[in-house]
C-alpha cells in the first residue's frame, strides 16, 4: 500500500466533506468553521505537492486572518439566518442539476485530454527548500507583478477603512488644526471703558 | 485495494479540484440569498482553482504556477476584505443581507 496515496484519499475525503457543508450547514458561524477545515486540508494536499511556503501562507493568510474576519462580520451581523434559507429546498433540484453538469463538462474534459501520462515532478528539491526558490521567482522574474499585488492590497485596505468609516456626529473630539490656527483676537475681546469712580 | 498501490497522479488532483469547483459552484445556487455563504463558496472555487495551479506546477517542475497562486492568494485576500466591508454598510443601511433586497437600483 501506497502511504501517499493513501494519505490523498484521506485528505480529499475531508476537504469534499468539508466543502459540501459550507454550502449546505444551516447556520453560518458553522459554515465559517467548515471553511477553516477545508482550506487546512487543503494546506496538507499542497505540502504533499512539495509547495510548502504557500501551505504555510494558506494557514496564516487564510485560516488566520481571512476567515477570522469573515467569522467577525458573520458574529456582528444581527441577521435571522433562518429567513435567508426558506427557500434552500426549492433551490436544491437546479443545484444539483448545476452540480452534475459541471462535474460532467469537466469530467469530458479530462477524459478527453488524457493529463494522466504526465508523470511526478522529479526535480530534486532546490537548495534552501520552496520558500527560496519562490522568493527568487517572485523577486527576479515577478518583481512587477509583486509590486502592483502590494498597490492592490493598499488599496484594499484604504477602501475597507473608507466603506466602514463613519464619524458620529454626538462624540466630542479635538481639531487640532483648528487649536494650532487659533489667533488672540478669537479667545479675548479688549474693550476700553472709563475707570468708575469708587462709590463712597 | 488496487488504487492504493501507486501514488496519486495528476488527474487525481484534477478531479478532485472539479469536484471541489463543481460544489462551490452549486453552493452559489442553493444559497443564493444569503451575501455571506456566496463569498465563501467563492473563497472555495479559489481554492480549487489554487489547487490545479499547484498540482500543474509539482507535476511539470515549474515554478511559475506556484507564483500565480501566491498573486491569486494576494488578491482573493484583498477582494474577500472589501466584499466584507461592503456587506457591513449594507447591513447597516438596508437592514438586511438578502440579495432579494438589493434591488435599489432598477430603473
Amino acid at each position: 500500500m501506497n502511504t501517499q496515496a493513501f494519505l490523498f484519499y484521506v485528505f480529499a475525503a475531508i476537504l469534499v466533506f468539508a466543502a459540501m457543508r459550507v454550502v449546505t450547514a444551516r447556520n453560518p458561524v458553522h459554515a465559517a468553521l467548515w471553511l477553516v477545515l477545508a482550506f487546512f486540508t487543503a494546506a496538507a494536499h499542497w505540502l504533499m505537492l512539495r509547495a510548502e511556503f504557500l501551505a504555510i501562507a494558506l494557514v496564516l493568510v487564510y485560516v488566520g486572518a481571512v476567515m477570522v474576519l469573515f467569522l467577525f462580520v458573520v458574529m456582528m451581523l444581527d441577521v435571522n439566518f433562518d429567513t435567508l434559507r426558506s427557500q434552500f429546498r426549492s433551490y436544491v433540484p437546479v443545484g444539483a442539476t448545476v452540480f452534475a453538469l459541471v462535474l460532467l463538462e469537466m469530467a469530458l474534459v479530462l477524459l478527453g485530454n488524457r493529463p494522466v501520462g504526465i508523470a511526478a515532478g522529479t526535480a530534486p528539491t532546490p537548495p534552501g527548500g520552496n520558500t527560496r526558490a519562490l522568493g527568487r521567482l517572485l523577486y527576479t522574474d515577478y518583481v512587477y507583478p509583486f509590486e502592483i499585488a502590494a498597490v492592490v492590497l493598499l488599496v484594499a485596505i484604504i477602501a475597507a477603512i473608507a466603506l466602514t468609516h463613519r464619524r458620529r456626529r454626538e462624540t466630542k473630539y479635538q481639531d487640532p488644526g483648528a487649536q494650532v490656527k487659533v489667533r488672540a483676537a478669537d479667545r479675548l475681546r479688549i474693550v476700553s471703558m472709563k475707570s468708575e469712580k469708587r462709590e463712597s | 485495494m488496487s488504487f492504493l498501490a501507486a501514488p496519486p497522479t495528476l488527474a487525481h488532483y484534477l478531479v478532485l479540484a472539479a469536484i471541489l469547483f463543481a460544489i462551490s459552484m452549486a453552493g452559489i445556487f442553493l444559497n443564493r440569498k444569503n451575501v455571506i455563504i456566496l463569498l465563501m463558496a467563492i473563497e472555495l472555487m479559489l481554492l480549487a482553482v489554487n489547487l490545479n495551479f499547484i498540482a500543474f506546477s509539482s507535476f511539470l517542475d515549474d515554478m511559475a504556477g506556484q507564483a500565480f497562486v501566491f498573486f491569486i492568494l494576494t488578491i482573493a485576500a484583498a477582494e474577500s476584505a472589501i466584499g466584507l466591508a461592503i456587506l457591513v454598510l449594507l447591513f447597516r443601511n438596508v437592514g438586511s443581507i438578502d440579495v432579494e433586497d438589493l434591488d435599489r437600483l432598477k430603473g
